[in-house]
């Protein structure tokens, strides 16, 4: 299918992208990667009147060092998160994750900040972000505001980014020494958005657990946080009896939806396991 | 029977290419992207075509307003099918030995209602395909929207709503046999074994989607299709006969073509509609259909519910086999070929490896407001082969034997041929023992079991299936001739030296990917006696190419290779003729050898193919008086002694289940199978290899799932899941060869047999897997969601 027809600006600057967006208002979209959104155009699922391409804006991609955290550019592509000695070093959780985000040709276009911004609730890099306790950087005419990974998904692919406004970067704590963190995804392809995924960081004591973090992706609406769940696991250690008590805990704290390839109890029910095969090597059982 | 024998000449010519794993020719044009696909053409004063297609599955068409979207800048054309139906006439998808088969007319657009979701209604033209998706979505059409027919197994009941009124009932073919005394060998049996299989609705995912431009000229009533099309002179038929045009009027033309697998083969509404187009508007058309069209208006395959039972003796012997099977097939049986066609092979194939009297079945096709089920690549074999193979590991385990040995006591031998199957289709000569044989040697089957055994007191849970099977290739005009349509089974080349010297060869054979120019090369070459490298292949084009029936059935090698063996020999004999013209010699004494004339006796060397172009081109007066040399030969060849060349083979799988996830990892595959003489080791392992993945796809991930609106719910890439390379294991082949003596080639097709046992051999795997729960899965596709509520795990 083709496109519905749209006009293209190509932004030379942040100023310019968001003075291009005050303009056109409602009838604007920001085109990052295009890796989402030109599927959505070409299968006429929106028809933006104007694509406002920020692709060329200089400081927008890069991963930098701030001290306690790294800034990954929104416009930063997956596969330069991939490759990334600072992410593999810092932020071991994105590194385990980013290889699961498709394939290596959409890798190579797609955008960090796509991903958070896109909000997709399958999507791997939005609950990594609520795990790491991220921050958004967003941008406005009046400057930029920063908003915490918990206030930032709002809902099925709604976000605190508001009309007008343009995801400039998110901040990564760096790990800190006694952490660890976990990831695992059941998909059905190599590549495919999961059927369900976890993405956990926990501090550890020895081999026991403390302010533990368990964010599962394509369990709702949004990434879904289980701190009733987590919670069992502070101050203990590992033991089959634990896995059981998480499964079903998370059988209690998740709703997760129905779609083609697994309803509801399925993902309860797999949450469970991916809690046991995560967790247990976490704490080095 | 008679013993037949062939000449098997060209098995014996110096120089010989057969055998050999010869690089495709055409790879490094397709490599670099040079190929010329239907979408690559780009006519002057070309026109796009776009269709509105069906949001309903049943609804009726009330009224349709066009203005909208005529309205549009740069729409040249909405077309309605009242005014469509005035230039062509429709088609009805019936055979005349499919008895008792009934569809209703089809035209391009449908007259009254639409009939499933995603039918194309209304036709827009327009100067891009994009202006032409613009207008699609201004055109309104009031519907009437209709209770729908989607579940096969309640078609035929009262309270169903029909989908043509005049059929009386939505029953499309009713399909009985009925061989030895079923119930007699039930009542002697020790066991009867009963099994439902259900096979989901699945589809061919071309590379390149169907698409065609159309181009007629009307001041001399010519119409010229680029067409990705896998044959050519069927669609020159058809078009001709619906439109009312003189055949030797319409070209079809088919360059490269990006996958078929019978997708291809078919008469598409949309796709005639395209030609009527270009007939009114009188200017090239184009009409490619998108990814979103061809998920629901592609045909369909599969989508069975067997019921299936075997009954055995405690001493190992299978007595009987019966099925009841159920198939629906969308509003309409497909045109030409029927959607009767998949039942009809599930019928006449079960129980096909093995030795049994006793046969019962009954086959009912069904209408649904779902898009149209036709064949697919290896018709009806998945099913047939799952429903047999799944039986007989039920009765092996029935019986505490090993699943392979059960296999080996009851196979036809191999020493038993020619013989006959419990329906009566003759088997020429089959392989099953050898190539079972071969596979659990490649497979080491007892270092296999011991480590599925180990791994099973670790809590992994691992399984061995297997699949033994036969396939139909080589289809003689028995298969649709017979039956009223106009579909070639014979093949026709032409072989033509230049004055270089090198060799022309026009087939009715097509290449579709699968690599088909590269074995006519090769015959040619050793036909002939030249490089391949002098060859230049002619192929898809009904004004250069000799009638031909194109690509189906597995029959491209075998009767398209054999056409070009005959021809080649037939040059052969009259350039020797010519070079013994210009050597006052005995042509006998000559043969052609890597390009030159030599003696036969001595190999040296006498005179050049180049020499003899350049006498008979540029100074035939210098040859004798009264000799003219004749340097083009045709010959034809369809197979006459057997109505089908069966193959045969055996596939094995190994896989691991998570029983905690429900994923299925597959681990390792073996397919070793018998398709005659070997032209190519590469190309047949290439297709093996790959129509085991097309297999898999059915067995695990593919399924065309709808609602019960009739809505098809995953028509897109990334819900519709093909198999991709990540999950598949290593497929390993082998062969065993039994030369058909029908032809002097020997060969016999290879392109369904993959797909044929791979589901099988999954699903036994699985089973086996499973063995130690309570467990049992007879449903495709085997999905994570299945896997786990056969465990009781959600
Ligand atoms: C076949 C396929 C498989 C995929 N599989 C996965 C997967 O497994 N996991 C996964 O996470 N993703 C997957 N994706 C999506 C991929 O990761 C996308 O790259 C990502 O979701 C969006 O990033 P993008 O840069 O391409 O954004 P675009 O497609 O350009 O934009 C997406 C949306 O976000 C908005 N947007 C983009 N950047 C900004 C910004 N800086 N500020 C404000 N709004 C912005 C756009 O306006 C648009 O609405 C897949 C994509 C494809 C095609």
């Amino acid at each position: 299918m083709k496109p519905a027809p749209f006009a293209y600006a190509k932004a030379s600057t942040l100023e310019d992208a968001l003075s291009l967006l005050a303009e056109h208002g409602d009838d604007a979209r920001i085109l990052a990667g295009g890796q989402s959104l030109m599927a959505t155009l070409n299968m006429r699922l929106s028809a933006p009147q104007v694509l406002v391409d920020i692709n060329r804006i200089d400081g927008l991609a890069g991963i930098n060092d701030t001290g306690d955290a790294l800034r990954i550019g929104a416009m930063t592509r997956h596969s330069d998160v991939e490759t990334s000695d600072l992410i593999a070093q810092h932020a071991p959780l994105i590194a385990a994750a980013v290889d699961h985000i498709a394939h290596p040709a959409i890798r190579n276009r797609g955008t960090f900040g796509g991903s958070i911004a896109f909000a997709d609730p399958a999507a791997e890099l939005p609950a990594c972000a609520m795990a790491l306790d991220a921050t958004m950087h967003i941008a406005g005419l009046n400057g930029e505001r920063d908003v915490p990974a918990a206030d930032f998904f709002e809902g099925l692919y709604e976000t605190a980014i508001q009309p007008g406004e343009i995801l400039t970067g998110v901040s990564i704590p760096k790990i800190a020494d006694g952490w660890k963190s976990g990831f695992m995804e059941l998909a059905r392809r190599r590549g495919d958005y999961a059927i369900i995924g976890i993405a956990a960081q926990a501090k550890f004591d020895g081999s026991t657990f403390g302010d533990a973090r368990l964010v599962y992706f394509n369990a709702g609406d949004r990434p879904v946080s289980t701190p009733q769940t987590a919670a069992l696991l502070n101050g203990q250690g590992w033991s089959d009896d634990m896995a059981e008590k998480l499964a079903a805990s998370l059988k209690r704290e998740l709703d997760p939806p129905d779609d083609l390839n697994a309803d509801g109890p399925m993902r309860k029910h797999l949450a469970g396991v991916l809690a046991k095969r995560v967790l247990g090597p976490m704490a080095g059982a | 029977m008679n013993e037949v024998v062939a000449d098997r000449w060209i098995l014996d010519r110096p120089n010989s290419y057969i055998g050999r794993s010869v690089p495709r020719p055409n790879a490094p044009r397709l490599a670099e992207g040079r190929g010329t696909f239907v979408d690559d053409i780009e006519l002057k004063r070309m026109l796009h075509a776009t269709y509105v297609r069906s949001p309903y599955a049943h609804a009726r068409i009330k009224s349709i307003d066009p203005a909208a979207a005529k309205a549009l800048p740069g729409v040249v054309a909405v077309v309605t099918p009242q005014e469509m139906a005035k230039i062509h006439d429709p088609w009805v998808g019936v055979l005349t030995h499919l008895e008792g088969i009934k569809s209703a007319p089809q035209y391009a657009l449908p007259l009254e209602k639409a009939t499933w979701q995603g039918e194309a209604v209304v036709a827009v033209v327009a100067n891009t395909r994009a202006t032409a998706e613009d207008a699609a979505a201004l055109v309104e059409i009031d519907w009437e929207v209709l209770p729908p027919v989607t579940d096969a197994e309640t078609a035929t009941e009262g309270e169903t709503p029909l989908i043509h009124n005049d059929l009386g009932d939505n029953q499309a073919w009713q399909r009985k046999a009925d061989f030895g005394d079923v119930d007699a060998a039930y009542a002697d049996a020790d066991h009867v074994v009963e099994e439902t299989f259900v096979f989901g609705r699945h589809t061919g995912v071309c590379l390149e989607s169907r698409g065609l431009v159309a181009d007629f000229e009307p001041s001399e009533e010519q119409l010229t299709v680029w067409h990705n099309n896998q044959c050519p002179h069927m669609v020159q038929n058809i078009l001709a006969d619906k439109f009312r045009l003189e055949e030797h009027k319409v070209r079809v033309i088919t360059r490269d073509v990006g996958g078929s697998f019978g997708i291809k083969v078919h008469t598409y509404a949309d796709e005639v509609a395209t030609v009527g187009l270009s007939i009114m508007l009188k200017r090239p058309v184009k009409y490619i259909a998108d990814r979103l069209e061809s998920f629901v208006g592609d045909i369909h395959a599969r989508d069975h519910r067997v019921k299936g039972k075997i009954s055995v003796k405690n001493d190992g012997t299978i007595t009987a086999f019966e099925i009841d099977d159920l198939t629906g097939i969308g509003p309409y049986s497909m045109y030409p070929r029927t959607s009767g066609i998949e039942a009809n092979q599930v019928v006449n194939m079960i129980g096909g490896p093995y030795r049994f009297d006793n046969y019962r079945a009954v086959a009912n096709v069904v209408y649904q407001n779902k898009a149209m089920m036709c064949q697919y690549r290896a018709v009806g074999h998945p099913i047939k082969c799952a429903v047999t193979e799944g039986l007989v590991d039920k009765a092996a385990k029935i019986l505490g034997m090993d699943p392979a040995e059960f296999r080996q006591k009851n196979f036809h031998s191999d020493d038993s041929y020619p013989t006959k199957s419990a329906q009566g289709m003759p088997f020429e000569n089959l392989s099953h023992e050898e190539c079972m044989k071969k596979m659990l040697e490649a497979m080491d089957y007892n270092a296999l079991k011991a480590d599925r055994d180990a791994k099973r007191k670790d809590g992994i849970y691992r399984g061995i299936g297997f699949a033994s099977f036969i396939e139909v290739t080589n289809p003689s005009a028995m298969f649709y001739g017979v039956g009223g349509a106009r579909i070639s089974a014979q093949d026709g080349a032409t072989l033509r030296l230049d004055a270089k010297g090198n060799v022309f060869i026009s087939t009715g054979a097509t290449e579709q990917g699968q690599g088909m120019e590269a074995v006519i090369s090769q015959v040619a070459a050793t036909a002939v006696g030249v490089p391949p490298e002098r060859l230049k292949i002619i192929t898809g084009d009904t004004e250069h190419t000799p009638y031909g029936g194109g690509t189906w059935g597995s029959r491209a090698a075998g009767i398209g290779g054999e056409a070009v063996a005959q021809a080649g020999r037939q040059l052969r004999v009259q350039i020797l003729e010519a070079a013994a013209a210009m050597l006052q010699e005995d042509a006998s004494t000559l043969d052609i050898r890597n390009g030159v004339v030599v003696d036969t006796d001595t190999d040296n060397e006498r005179i050049s193919l180049d020499e003899i172009g350049r006498i008979c081109y540029y100074r035939p007066d210098t040859l004798p008086d009264g000799f003219q040399a004749e340097l083009v030969a045709t010959k034809h060849y369809v197979p006459r002694k057997f109505p089908f060349a069966f193959t045969n083979g055996a596939q094995a799988s190994y896989l691991e289940v998570d029983v905690e996830t429900g994923f299925i990892n597959l681990i390792n595959h073996w397919c070793v199978e018998d398709c005659g003489t070997v032209i190519n080791p590469l190309l047949v392992d290439e297709q093996i290899r790959g129509g085991v993945v097309q297999g898999l796809g059915g067995a695990l991930w593919e399924e065309c799932l709808y609602d019960d609106q009739g809505q098809m719910l995953n028509a897109n890439m990334a819900d519709y899941l093909v198999p991709m390379a990540a999950e598949l294991p290593d497929i390993e082949c082998g062969h065993a060869v039994s030369p058909t003596s029908d032809s002097d080639l020997g060969a016999k097709g290879a392109g369904e047999a993959g797909t044929c046992g791979a589901p099988a051999a999954v699903m036994n795997a699985l089973n086996d897997a499973l063995s130690p729960f309570d467990a049992r899965m007879t449903s495709m596709p085997f999905t994570p969601k299945k896997v786990l509520q056969a465990l009781n795990k959600i």
